[in-house]
């Protein structure tokens, strides 16, 4: 309980007393209430931690937390939008949605969100959005307080050791070079799949001179002019890529199982654990080693938002704020139970809080933690869409 | 009561997919009030047809609704010309069961780690014999002209329309047929063909016509094994519709109507190919060959059908390998140890999806045997029997739903729910599941019912019974085996549906199918090695019911085995 | 049950889109058995399926048939009080040859087990109640449907050549034995063959159709 404790004292010194009183009605309001959660659910690691949070928030708040799982957040999206179309504007059958990016944009913008809540969370001030930006902004956007932060994604590479050696190509050009001579090595995830557009734009920010541009909407910018170089790079790489650039997996899950087959030799995540988790989990070799690109690679963080018509959103708001609970965020950062990182300020925490997220450091799979130090922020949303449709045009249907 | 059956099975299964389909067009012409779509425009076709890559998709669906029939029917027919009034024919009954409970899903999983370069033959022959020591760069799953999606869907659909055939062959008294064409020198394999087809092809039609549909739209199995670069028409459409830019929906709308134009179009190819077959047919028949090359054909029928069981099973088998596999690398022919512990994990997890997959299941199931029982009594009292084989008749109806691609209709379905103010919850999965359920169950049990000797009845009535005395305690009887064989079908259809679950259950009401799905989108095969055995093995529960509970009470009625 | 019924048939029509099938005048006594013989296709089972009421649809059907003075022609099957005896025995596959004699006993009729052990060893079956029907022999399932039929207290009988797929050494024992018992208890019957010498054992009136 030690944890809990240190939590609520924490948020007692930074939440002023109206604002503790108000909660403590949400907290009255929730108790009893059941809460759907729409959560991509493709990873059993995750789906387990969920399930020990459906346990805690039904000891600690009496919440019915029951996680839908989804293997695409588009389709939440969707049905938020399906219910508001049928004139459904209170009784929602969502109440909390995991997301980000261009997710976040699309309901922001079609006024689907209920909010701004976030800051009426007491955990939310230990992220300190003072100091950390990234855990108010979304691609570029300001949440303005209708998302809650929840956990952080860096682009990780990982390779087998055992044929890779212990040079693998730490740039964007190096790559290149390195799939010439290792022709059908590697690949990425076809676009739109999220992570696959995250390596465009991570290839995107290495090749062009100036990327101020990118974080700014597309279109402000001559969108074929700033991209021409990555078009000629991938136009390069793709001979060289698993299947000839003939065919692409279709998400990052995908793409381990290429490293679990040993149809490829060299892959990325957005987790930084799962290399590490898949070696324990029998599917990677133990030979695999991670690492990020010299120069870093793009992060963000993912969010919870409750949708408009959500009728249990006292319950959601509950839950969204036990997921910023050290002792929710430390389980989470646990490598054996799912490794992603905290969005908390842990230099900021007292030293018993702190102590929490310490965790032996002995996996070799794992990557260094001073690899994650070097973050690109992640381009404005815009981009990625229109990353995808030109990606499309080009290589679909060919 | 009983007039009010056939009406009300009109009623559920037409209903919905008109209102699904309305409201599937307007918003392709532009018109989603929800979305800020007022007026209708052609707005969304020109987004739809300037999609990179469309011509292609549209021309993997419609090709392999064409081909993956022709095939399946072709195998299908071949192999009952072979093994015609043999002993064959009750082995196989009993592998045609299993074989159709292994849902779609499953079956494609299997079939894609049987094949991969780094799949299980793959394995088994390397490096050995190939000297592989890493898989094999080639393009074999997901390949862009869709064949390995057409083997996928060619391995389930034999045993579907192998099972339509069995319950229409007994009308035709084949033996008889084929022993008069024997007496006129015409040898088996093409006695069988000459005599027996031409009959049965009117009677299997409309299970052909809902074979073209499934090829042309299906999804799930189109996303594991289908092409990607594009991918089917299909598939494309359920991306555009969950894309969070919400303007897509339209245009996925017009994707919906486009489908339901490829699936027509490839019904009507058909319908052409059909004339053609008929006309080139019946200048083999009236030349008088009398096969001499029948053994070939006897050969090929057998062969074919035995590896597309082979193959089905097979890949089944490397998912049961894989769900206790420890570590398992290409190219080690067997895992490197075997654990439990990806079972151990899934079992809790697995009750919930169990528990709400059964109540489903069965829910539908019922419900469908009731009208449908209610529907062919009442068919048998009135003495009034729809024409079989016509295209414009009765049953027409109740292919509706296995001939309108669910993706065309089952989004604006959700859309009429949502209006009318109904949450998503297990009755109203029950309901969708009953669209799809409830046109199995009927034309599984129909040729039974209507073939029923009638002087049954008629003596149980002469002899005092009422009507209704007659229907329970002969005709029910009676018809225990196939009436539970069609029950185990609804059941297996029922476990099967992934598209109507997930969306009129709004995702609230996961099923072992749904769960499957989802999970198959982390693509860890040990994961997905359990949920599709279980996801197999549930349906074979009901298989296993319905041939063994008609034994277990009728061990002592000897003319009650094997009937009818 | 030797009180004696009397079926009249009066007027009886039946046309086939428009055009007339058959047509008959004629009145059964008690224990008679009435003959009609005629070729396949000149109307008799459609006759027997217009007195039993199970006339398909297709065709359309006038006059009056009186049992015992009352008119039965709009009545269901099941309360007209008519026995059926086909071809085949018929016994119901699924319950044992007691099953199959109680099946056919009125409601109210007591000591039906006692009754059907009676009606066996009458016909020399005693002891059979409780075999599957599946193994008795083609002689003994016909007794058995003989028997279910009378123990079922039919007031007039209609046979459908019940005696065509018996061999010919059999087949004459039956025609006794069913003859028999149908003028003992007192019912008027009508048989529909294509076999003249069924007609010649049933020794009544004989009419002939489609001449």
């Amino acid at each position: 309980m030690r944890p809990l404790v240190t939590a609520i004292a924490l948020s007692l010194i930074l939440v002023p007393p109206a604002a503790a009183d108000s909660w403590s009605q949400v907290l009255d309001e929730a108790r009893g209430q059941s809460v759907y959660w729409h959560a991509w659910a493709g990873d059993t690691r995750v789906n387990d931690y969920l399930e020990w949070v459906k346990r805690q928030v039904r000891d600690q708040h009496d919440i019915e937390l029951v996680h839908v799982k989804i293997d695409d957040t588009g389709a939440a999206v969707s049905r938020v939008l399906a219910e508001r179309s049928a004139g459904n504007h209170d009784d929602g059958s969502i109440d909390l949605i995991w997301l980000n990016g261009e997710n976040f944009a699309a309901m922001k913008e079609n006024d689907l969100l209920f909010g701004p809540f976030a800051e009426r969370l007491p955990n939310f001030a230990l992220t300190f959005p003072e100091h950390n930006p990234e855990v108010v902004t979304d691609f570029t956007l300001p949440t303005e307080g209708y998302e809650s932060p929840w956990g952080k994604a860096q682009i990780t590479f990982y390779y087998d050791a055992d044929e890779v050696g212990d040079e693998p190509p730490r740039s964007m050009t190096q790559l290149l070079t390195w799939a010439e001579a290792n022709p059908g090595r590697f690949t990425y995830p076809r676009l739109p799949d999220f992570l696959g557009s995250t390596f465009l734009k991570q290839a995107l920010i290495a090749l062009v001179d100036d990327s101020d541009a990118l974080y700014e909407p597309v279109a402000q910018s001559d969108f074929e002019d700033v991209t021409a170089p990555l078009w000629e790079y991938l136009d390069a790489l793709h001979p060289h890529l698993w299947r000839s650039g003939r065919q692409f997996p279709a998400n990052g899950p995908e793409l381990r199982r290429l490293m679990a087959d040993g149809e490829v030799a060299l892959a990325f995540t957005f987790n930084p654990a799962e290399p590490a988790a898949a070696v324990a989990d029998f599917e990677l070799p133990e030979t695999t080693r991670s690492y990020v690109l010299d120069g870093g690679t793009l992060g963000n963080v993912h969010f919870v938002a409750i949708p408009f018509n959500s009728p249990r959103r006292a319950a959601a708001m509950v839950v969204a704020d036990f997921l910023l609970s050290p002792e929710a965020q430390a389980r989470k950062q646990d490598i054996s139970v799912w490794g992603d990182p905290t969005v908390l300020d842990v230099t900021r925490l007292d030293a018993e809080t702190r102590a929490l997220f310490e965790q032996a450091r002995d996996n070799p799979a794992l990557l260094a933690p001073e690899a994650l130090t070097e973050t690109l922020p992640e381009p404005h949303p815009s981009w990625m869409t229109a990353l995808q449709d030109a990606w499309q045009a080009r290589y679909v249907g060919r | 009561m009983l007039r009010l059956a056939p009406w009300l099975i009109v009623i559920l299964l037409v209903g919905p997919i008109l209102a699904g389909l309305t409201m599937a067009v307007l918003p392709a012409f532009g018109y989603l009030p929800a979305l800020g779509g007022h007026a209708f425009s052609l707005e969304p076709w020109r987004l739809l047809l300037a999609q990179p890559g469309l011509a292609r998709s549209v021309g993997v669906s419609f090709a392999s609704g064409l081909i993956t029939t022709a095939i399946s029917l072709t195998v299908v027919l071949l192999f009952l010309a072979g093994v015609s009034g043999s002993r064959l024919d009750r082995w196989i009954r009993r592998l045609v069961a299993p074989l159709l409970s292994i849902p779609h899903a499953a079956a494609a999983f299997g079939l894609a780690f049987l094949i991969a370069p780094s799949g299980l033959l793959s394995r088994l022959v390397s490096p050995g014999l190939t000297g592989w020591e890493r898989p094999p760069d080639v393009l074999i799953v997901q390949d862009p002209w869709g064949l390995s999606l057409m083997a996928g869907l060619i391995i389930k659909e034999i045993p579907f329309l192998l099972l339509m055939c069995l319950a229409a062959l007994p009308q035709l008294d084949p033996e008889r047929r084929v022993a008069m064409a024997r007496s006129l020198g015409y040898r088996p394999t093409t006695a069988w063909l000459k005599v027996v087809t031409p009959s049965l092809y009117p009677l299997i039609r409309l299970p052909v016509f809902a074979v073209i549909a499934y090829a042309t739209s299906v999804v799930d199995v189109a996303l594991i094994l289908g092409p990607t670069l594009p991918p089917t028409l299909a598939v494309s459409i359920l991306a555009w519709f969950n894309d969070p830019d919400l303007s897509r929906r339209f245009m996925a709308s017009a994707g919906a109507v486009l489908q339901l134009g490829v699936t027509a179009a490839a019904l009507i190819a058909w319908w052409c190919l059909e004339r053609l077959v008929a006309r080139l047919g019946r200048h083999w028949l009236a030349r008088g060959g009398r096969g001499s090359g029948d053994s070939p054909l006897r050969l090929a029928g057998k062969g074919l059908i035995g590896l597309a069981t082979f193959t089905a099973f097979a890949g089944i088998a490397g998912l049961a390998l894989y769900s206790i596999a420890g570590f398992w690398r290409f190219p080690d022919a067997l895992p490197q140890g075997l654990t439990a512990a990806h079972w151990l994990r899934a079992l809790p997890a697995l009750a919930g999806p169990v528990a709400t997959t059964a109540l489903i299941a069965i829910g539908a199931t019922l419900i469908a045997l009731a009208l449908t029982l209610a529907a062919l009594e009442n068919e048998q009292r009135t003495g009034r029997q729809p024409a079989q084989g016509r295209l414009l008749s009765a049953l027409t109806l109740l292919y509706l739903p296995l001939i309108v691609p669910q993706i065309a209709f089952l989004f604006g379905l959700v859309v009429v729910m949502e209006s009318l103010g109904t949450r998503p919850t297990h009755a109203l999965v029950i309901f969708g599941h009953l669209l799809f359920v409830l046109p199995y169950v009927f034309l599984s049990l129909a040729e039974s019912y209507r073939r029923f000797d009638p002087r049954w009845s008629q003596l149980a009535v002469s002899l005092g019974a009422s009507r209704n005395g007659a229907f329970w305690r002969v005709r029910l009887p009676l018809l225990l085996a196939p009436l539970l064989t069609a029950a185990a079908v609804g059941l297996a259809v029922s476990i099967g549906q992934y598209l109507p679950t997930l969306l009129l259950g709004a995702g609230r009401v996961p099923t072992v199918t749904t769960e499957a799905v989802s999970l198959a989108a982390g693509g860890n095969r040990r994961v997905i090695g359990v949920w599709a055995m279980v996801q197999s093995s549930l349906p074979l529960v009901g298989f296993i019911i319905a041939v063994g509970l008609p034994r277990l009470l009728w061990r002592n009625r000897r003319d009650m085995r094997g009937s009818p | 049950m030797s009180t004696g019924h009397r079926l009249v048939l009066d007027e009886v029509r039946i046309t086939l889109a428009g055009s007339t099938l058959l047509e008959l005048d004629a009145e059964i006594g008690p224990g008679e058995v009435f003959t009609v013989m005629g070729p396949s296709g000149s109307g008799k089972s459609t006759l027997l399926g217009y007195l039993a009421g199970f006339l398909s649809p297709a065709f359309q059907a006038s006059g009056r048939i009186l049992l015992d003075g009352h008119d039965i022609a709009s009545l269901p099957a099941e309360r007209r009080g008519i026995g059926l005896l086909f071809q085949d025995p018929l016994l119901f596959p699924h319950l044992s040859v007691a099953g199959n004699l109680r099946f056919g006993m009125p409601r109210a009729m007591p000591d039906k087990a006692a009754r059907g052990e009676t009606a066996l060893a009458q016909v020399g079956l005693a002891g059979f109640g409780p075999r599957d029907p599946a193994t008795l022999s083609g002689g003994q399932k016909a007794r058995v449907a003989l028997m279910r039929l009378l123990l079922s207290e039919p007031r007039a009988v209609l046979l459908d050549e019940p005696f065509s797929k018996l061999d010919r050494q059999l087949r004459h024992d039956m025609r006794r034995l069913v003859f028999d018992r149908l003028r003992e208890a007192g019912l008027p019957s009508l048989l529909v063959t294509h076999d003249r010498e069924d007609a010649e054992d049933a020794g009544g009136r004989v009419i002939e159709l489609g001449q």
